[in-house]
């Protein structure tokens, strides 16, 4: 029988959530690194036994953990991120020039095809590669060097390079989102970039329709259509159809189009998933109802999923790494809240139970498919 | 040998229990005990000081002999009962909630 493995980062540690492919009992493992924010864990997709962290921390910097055996013993590998060349500025809160420095890594995936290939999207903006493991890392400097770097400006969480997809049909291909720059490919193995944000309007940036300066939450890709993204912005939930050439608003009927975390159903490309937030400066849900709203259409009409969900008096949060999907049948959906709690559903969505309730913040929810 | 007291979580993240002792050639300074912790425990570098300007970073303090270092320049000696052993250096993440 199929297994799963949920990988959870929290603002003290990380937690590995187990459970055999009925999805209704779990053991829970951790805390890993207990004290450090873990940002990111993720699984490499050909070698499951081999995890990637980001352990972080504001008096002790970075750390990238490996593990080869699933998240029973972990080691410390590479944490030297430069910057490629002459770092140069990016914009300030305040407008002003500011020099790129490095805070932390946000977000960790492993190639599609080699366990020791694995990027790395940090903060301020820049992505890495490592071919060894993650002993060793290079920044792929034609992104923050194609020309817009300079008028990029952090988000309210920090200028960091959250979203990288693989696609699974094109090897040469990479699209990463940065709050708040915006979406960008490249074509070329990651060499060089375009931004990818034509038919996204925001208000609050000087000209709605910026080619970037676009608060880009996070991207989502079914890997069957891989030219269809769907992406939840700052406000707005919105599709490409053409590898992010052109977007469309697809929020429709949400009660709210703020958000932060997207995913697509494992075996309906069209089914999508977002959890609504009230707005920028109220950052939980819709009257304290804790609601998961899917689309089968891919987007535009959208219905809210309630069952085994907190239904009143709840304030948390669900940040932009926080979803997850597994590829069992029924596909299972996971999220964790800035409450501490993951909630699970193992018929794709129509109900949800806690697997556990009391975590620290939960930052990241990633799920491996085991056979 | 000099004596090295680290905070929690950096022991736990070099798996060390209680202080380190290293051994450092000539008059020891900031700059080459961290420089022989690191060589000993490379999961150190960039936890106490950034791994390209080797400046300290901005929340951790050296403290010894009832003294705040952590504004002495690296290249400074220790005082003399941290290099002759009977004092430790302690590496000190600040106190701030979080």
């Amino acid at each position: 029988m199929s297994r799963v493995r949920v990988l959870v980062g929290t603002r003290k540690g990380a937690f590995i959530l187990s459970a055999d492919g009925k999805r209704d009992r779990w053991d829970v493992s951790g805390p890993h690194f207990a004290g450090w924010e873990i940002y990111h864990v993720k699984g490499s997709p050909v070698q499951p036994k081999r995890l990637y962290a980001s352990q972080t921390s504001a008096w002790f910097g970075q750390q990238i953990q490996r593990s080869d055996n699933g998240g029973l013993t972990w080691e410390p590998v590479g944490n030297a991120f430069a910057y490629d060349g002459v770092p140069g500025t990016h914009q300030w809160y305040d407008g002003t020039p500011h020099p790129w420095e490095f805070a932390r890594v946000w977000h960790l995936e492993p190639s599609l095809t080699d366990p020791d290939t694995v990027y790395a999207g940090v903060e301020d903006a820049a992505l890495f590669r490592s071919t060894d493991g993650g002993m060793n890392w290079h920044e792929l400097s034609g992104l923050r060097g194609h020309g817009s770097g300079p008028s990029w400006q952090p988000g309210a969480g920090g200028m960091c390079l959250h979203t990288i997809l693989l696609d699974p049909t094109n090897p040469e291909r990479i699209f990463v989102a940065i709050s708040a720059a915006g979406a960008f490919r490249s074509d070329d193995g990651g060499t060089t970039w375009k931004p990818i944000n034509r038919g996204l309007r925001s208000e609050g940036i000087p000209d709605p329709e910026a080619e970037v300066g676009h608060c880009v939450h996070r991207l989502a890709m079914h890997p069957s259509i891989p030219n269809r993204l769907f992406m939840q912005k700052h406000w707005d939930v919105m599709r490409s159809d053409d590898a992010g050439e052109t977007w469309t608003e697809v929020s429709g009927n949400l009660p709210t189009d703020f958000g932060f975390a997207i995913d697509v159903h494992a075996h309906e490309p069209e089914t999508i998933y977002v959890v609504p937030i009230k707005s920028d400066s109220e950052h939980f849900p819709l009257d304290g109802k804790l609601r998961v709203y899917r689309s089968r259409t891919g987007g535009n009409k959208w219905e809210p999923l309630t069952t085994g969900l907190p239904q009143r008096d709840c304030y948390v949060n669900v940040l932009r790494d926080a979803m997850s999907v597994d590829t069992l049948d029924p596909c299972g959906i996971y999220f964790g809240t800035t409450g501490g709690a993951v909630y699970a559903s193992n018929d794709a969505g129509d109900s949800w139970s806690p697997i556990v309730r009391d975590l620290p913040a939960v930052l990241s929810v990633e799920v491996q498919s085991l056979p | 040998m000099i004596r090295v007291v680290l905070p929690a979580q950096l022991r736990t993240l070099a798996r060390i229990e209680g202080e380190v002792e290293l051994k450092v050639e000539g008059e020891p300074t900031q700059s080459s005990v961290l420089d022989a912790l690191e060589l000993r425990y490379p999961m150190l570098q960039g936890a106490i000081r950034d791994r390209f300007t080797g400046k300290r970073r901005p929340f951790v303090r050296f403290f010894a002999c009832e003294r705040d270092l952590s504004h002495e320049a690296p290249e400074t000696l220790l005082p003399a009962p941290v290099a002759n052993g009977y004092e430790p250096l302690l590496v000190v993440g600040a106190m701030a909630g979080g």
